[in-house]
């Protein structure tokens, strides 16, 4: 499969990039959000729309529903969210949890799928326990309890954690902590008795909750595919996600280095436009360069994980690395490069920086993953 | 062509190649001498090499894109990618390496008229002739358009006066293609891209040695050389026009730079697994800096992979290769620092049987010309600046 885009997805990202650069853009979500202190951290109006658009079912199989497209697909959209800075429950909702129902019974995809596809509710995903994500350590309880579990312990980074309906939760249902087998994934309700939310703002204005669950009672047909089973789904769920991510990386890398590149072009001093100066020329250069690379890798590893291949796992963490490496530089150079006006409020190249930094760290950081390439390399 | 007939395409080549590909033919490259680049003086080094060559030579697999006309096979760009695929599946050696296809060869495809391209990429298809470049001079190295290199015309034919350097391999060339000054009041629009005979009276050549102990590349010298301006019907000694040849300089620079690139394989592949195994105790801090070099090597993989496709559908940006060749170059010579890094005192060794004479060091020391020569890291950031970013006065 050649590595660009084919008609009809070259089609989606027209559309998808028209719609975020109206509807989701910098002044119409995020900072009107910010600005008016809204709780949610996004606006449930344009999720509505994100769902009329079809791109709340894009992962999901048609017979439930949705579009049935691919990675490359919600890669479309997350580029797009990316360099819009569209804050969304997109990555969550609609890559990472709908990752997880598919592995689903009937039952669980019939009480979860529709208010998803039609935009009605956003789903959560709680993964991580701790300050980084070390998914290979699950410690949070789920214990056998009459025909259902009793679910204890806590987990963090929990993004719209507060604001989504029903939360995937990985917990341990046999086994020690770093057991890679006897992890089980539950859908908990956002009701339950027993899960409290603390809820707290982040850097980039989004929202994530550490959730605590205080022997929270879940029936059995809340467990999302088979019981100690569960780690093969969170690792597709871990693949989707991390591809995700990077999606919506090389977007905020792009749209941080368009506007740097814009300013170069506009900015006077010394009575000639800064972009005149070779040093900064070759700095711009290199960072279009990295910033190819970093798109290119994504792309492939979006391929790979459509085509089912035993690569895509290392290259999903090649992505993430690579990407978190190449849009750190796009926010730092581009910050550097606004001078003075990069730093005010006002000018949005600090919202790519707030932004670039909140999803380094989601799903793993560079250098987690440039440690798992190694290992999966094997030295 | 369908995904069944490219199928077919690839079980038959696959068979080809079993058939056909000598054993010793799919062991690595270790020496120069395992390199056949033809030639008028081309020796074979072992008959394996001989009947590789000849069997590729006869199906027209020394240039399988080129056209059965011109000596090649005629394949499809999908089709070239599965010869490709299926001879890297095997470790095949390339049958022929020369400058000729390469370099000249895509510039006569686009510039050449019909008598050039049917004499000499017929030569060049067949190993017969050996070409060398000649491009760049003492005083016009980055500023390549300054080249002072001058024709005088005679009128049936050119005498050429000058000097060029970094001519490689111009010791062992038969032909030259070479850029000559033929109008001194007209800087861009003064330039002839000739070819001709290195044998001529007044053609000389000196070896450059190098840090790596090499000489692949040479001075060379024209003295009072006569060049006749036609060497038969329709094959005239100028590619393009007379004057216009920096045209096709700078067609054939985007080539050089896509090969340096790499893009196709050669700077693409991952060291640490090879690195930790070969030296045993790799340091935390340089197990690090190899795991961030392998994800770099995967990106640029993908990213030589998306270019190369792009480039067949016309997609790719005029301007891209000067992104590849910055890219890979740097990547390159990270590489062989690394490598250097985790061989220790072994890496050292500059004459040694165990390091094939010397391997890892010279080659180390080569790779620093990847991001000089064909254009430098920064001439390939000017270019990126003014022609993909628009930045002003680049």
């Amino acid at each position: 499969m050649p590595l660009y885009y084919d008609d009809d997805q070259t089609m989606l990202a027209d559309t998808a990039g028209q719609f975020m650069a109206e509807e989701g853009s910098i002044k119409n979500q995020l900072r009107h959000w910010r600005d008016r202190d809204c709780k949610d951290g996004f606006g449930h109006g344009l999720w509505q729309q994100f769902a009329e658009m079809g791109f709340t079912g894009i992962l999901v199989d048609e017979d439930d529903g949705g579009l049935g497209m691919g990675q490359v697909e919600a890669n479309i959209v997350l580029e797009e969210i990316g360099r819009n800075l569209t804050p969304s429950p997109f990555l969550s909702s609609s890559v990472l949890a709908a990752t997880a129902l598919k592995h689903g019974s009937n039952d669980v995809k019939g009480r979860w799928l529709p208010s998803l596809l039609s935009g009605e509710k956003v789903y959560g995903v709680a993964i991580d326990e701790g300050r980084k994500h070390r998914p290979e350590t699950i410690a949070c309880k789920a214990e056998k309890s009459g025909n259902g579990f009793k679910l204890s312990g806590k987990k963090d980074f929990v993004v719209y954690g507060a604001s989504s309906e029903m939360i995937v939760v990985a917990a341990r249902t046999s086994g020690s902590d770093s057991d890679r087998d006897g992890v089980t994934l539950f859908a908990v309700p956002q009701d339950a008795a027993g899960m409290s939310h603390d809820s707290v703002r982040l850097v980039d204005s989004s929202m994530a909750s550490h959730i605590t669950f205080d022997g929270v009672e879940l029936d059995g047909d809340a467990v999302i595919g088979e019981v100690d089973g569960g780690r093969e789904v969170l690792d597709a769920m871990l693949v989707a996600g991390r591809v995700g991510s990077a999606a919506e990386g090389v977007g905020v890398a792009r749209g941080a280095m368009d506007m740097t590149v814009d300013y170069l072009r506009q900015r006077k001093q010394f009575g000639k436009v800064i972009g005149e100066f070779q040093a900064l020329q070759h700095r711009a250069s290199h960072l279009y360069s990295e910033v190819e690379i970093a798109r290119a890798v994504t792309i492939k590893a979006a391929q790979l994980v459509d085509g089912g291949s035993e690569k895509a796992d290392l290259m999903a963490s090649v992505a993430k690395a690579k990407v978190a490496k190449v849009a750190g530089l796009a926010v730092r150079e581009g910050v550097q490069m606004h001078g003075g006006i990069g730093m005010t409020d006002e000018y949005d190249i600090g919202l790519y920086m707030k932004r670039d930094r909140a999803l380094q760290e989601f799903l793993g950081d560079q250098y987690y993953h440039t440690g798992r390439v190694a290992e999966l390399s094997g030295y | 062509m369908s995904d069944s007939d490219l199928e077919a395409f690839r079980a038959e080549t696959r068979a080809w190649l079993e058939a056909n590909c000598p054993p010793e033919m799919r062991e690595p490259v270790r020496d120069e001498d395992d390199i056949y680049w033809g030639g008028r003086n081309a020796t074979f080094k072992s008959d394996a090499q001989k009947a590789w060559f000849e069997a590729c030579r006869d199906k027209g697999y020394t240039v399988p894109a080129w056209p059965k006309d011109y000596g090649g096979a005629g394949l499809s760009p999908a089709q070239a990618k599965v010869l490709r695929e299926e001879m890297a599946a095997i470790n095949a050696r390339p049958p022929l390496s020369s400058f000729g296809i390469w370099m000249l060869g895509p510039a006569l495809l686009h510039f050449g008229t019909e008598g050039q391209k049917q004499r000499f990429l017929n030569e060049i298809a067949r190993g017969e002739i050996r070409w060398c470049q000649g491009y760049s001079e003492p005083g016009s190295g980055s500023d390549l358009v300054s080249l002072q290199t001058f024709g005088e015309d005679k009128g049936d034919h050119w005498v050429v006066n000058g000097q060029k350097i970094w001519t490689s391999y111009a010791d062992k060339a038969d032909w030259i293609f070479c850029l000559v000054r033929t109008d001194k009041d007209n800087k861009y629009q003064g330039i002839t891209f000739m070819l001709y005979d290195m044998a001529s009276a007044g053609v000389s050549t000196k070896p450059i040695l190098l840090i790596s102990g090499n000489s692949p590349f040479c001075e060379t010298f024209f003295d009072d050389v006569k060049v006749p301006k036609s060497y038969g019907e329709d094959v005239p000694a100028q590619v393009g026009e007379v004057n216009r040849g920096w045209d096709v300089a700078k067609y054939l620079l985007g080539h050089e730079r896509e090969m340096i690139s790499g893009a196709d394989g050669g700077n693409t592949g991952t060291i640490g697994a090879a690195l930790a195994r070969a030296n045993g105790a790799i340091d935390p801090v340089l197990r690090a800096e190899l795991a961030q070099f392998d994800v770099d090597a995967l990106a640029y993989g993908a990213m030589g992979e998306k270019f190369l496709d792009e480039i067949k559908v016309g997609k790719a940006h005029p301007a891209q290769p000067n992104m590849m060749k910055y890219a890979g170059t740097e990547l390159n010579k990270r590489r062989h620092e690394l490598m250097m890094a985790a061989g220790g005192s072994h890496a050292l060794e500059w004459e040694s049987e165990e390091t094939s004479g010397g391997k890892p060091s010279r080659n180390w020391l080569r790779t620093k010309a990847n991001s000089i020569e064909g254009g430098t890291s920064e001439v390939m950031l000017n270019v990126i600046s003014k022609r993909i970013l628009d930045l002003p006065g680049a």
